[in-house]
């Protein structure tokens, strides 16, 4: 399974989605490869993911895909990560 | 932990800022005088988000301004600005925002780790309060879990 995690910079915000999406996928005992992409590479860099995650912002620009498109509000909030990981996952 | 370097002149406490680019301009020039970005740096990470959105508002009240690496990167480096009255940056849930991060990152190989560092500190939820509360680059460090 492949999770996508999105931002404008694919650096930064999307490395921290990245690193705590990491640490929620093992507290709950799942597995799957998750990347850090910028927008402009969403197409390339989703084409095979299950998840996307990102913020609000950038649900328009990511258009039509077959992932699950997941938006988070706090990045630094394993709670919400986790429960909408396990909703879009379960 | 590792985070990015964050010297005591990369700290900004109470600034005064009229708007959101007002308030990411200025983590722009603790950056620059802490020798980690040009000046340019902090036109760039006010372009990401006229051009993103304010997505880099990732919590609650916490902006974190970041580019790519670039001409513009002369070092890994972090910034802290602490604001005097929290701005808008027109997140639809985490405004108003009181504490903005700078981010200068030189390369993307080895960033993750310096990410993972930021990460343990604001996975805490009391971290972004405690931050815009400082009084001093001191204290601010010592919240951050680097030396003082």
């Amino acid at each position: 399974m492949k999770i996508v995690a999105i931002c404008g910079a694919g650096i930064g915000s999307s490395a921290i989605l990245k690193v705590n999406t990491e640490r929620v996928l093992e507290r709950l005992g799942l597995e799957a490869t998750v990347e850090a992409a910028d927008v402009a590479s969403i197409k390339t860099a989703a084409a095979d993911a299950q998840v996307i995650l990102t913020s609000p912002e950038f649900v328009e620009a990511i258009g039509p895909t077959f992932a699950d498109v997941v938006v988070i509000l706090n990045y630094f909030d394993q709670q919400e990560l986790a429960e909408k990981l396990d909703a879009a996952l379960g | 932990m590792t985070l990015p370097p964050l010297p005591e002149r990369a700290i900004s406490i109470g600034v005064r800022a009229r708007d959101w680019r007002d308030a990411v301009r200025a983590s722009g020039e603790a950056l620059t005088r802490a020798g980690f970005a040009r000046a340019s740096y902090a036109d760039e990470m006010v372009r990401m988000i006229e051009e993103h959105g304010p997505y880099v508002v990732i919590a609650p009240g916490l902006a974190l301004a970041h580019a790519r690496p670039g001409p513009a990167v002369l070092a890994d480096g972090l910034a802290i600005v602490t604001l005097a009255a929290p701005v808008e940056f027109g997140h639809p849930h985490n405004d108003p925002v009181s504490v903005v991060l700078g981010l200068a990152i030189a390369s993307v190989e080895g960033h993750l780790a310096q990410v993972a560092g930021l990460a343990n500190v604001f996975n805490d939820p009391s971290t972004v309060p405690a931050l815009a509360a400082a009084t001093t680059a001191d204290e601010v460090r010592r919240l951050m879990g680097v030396g003082s």
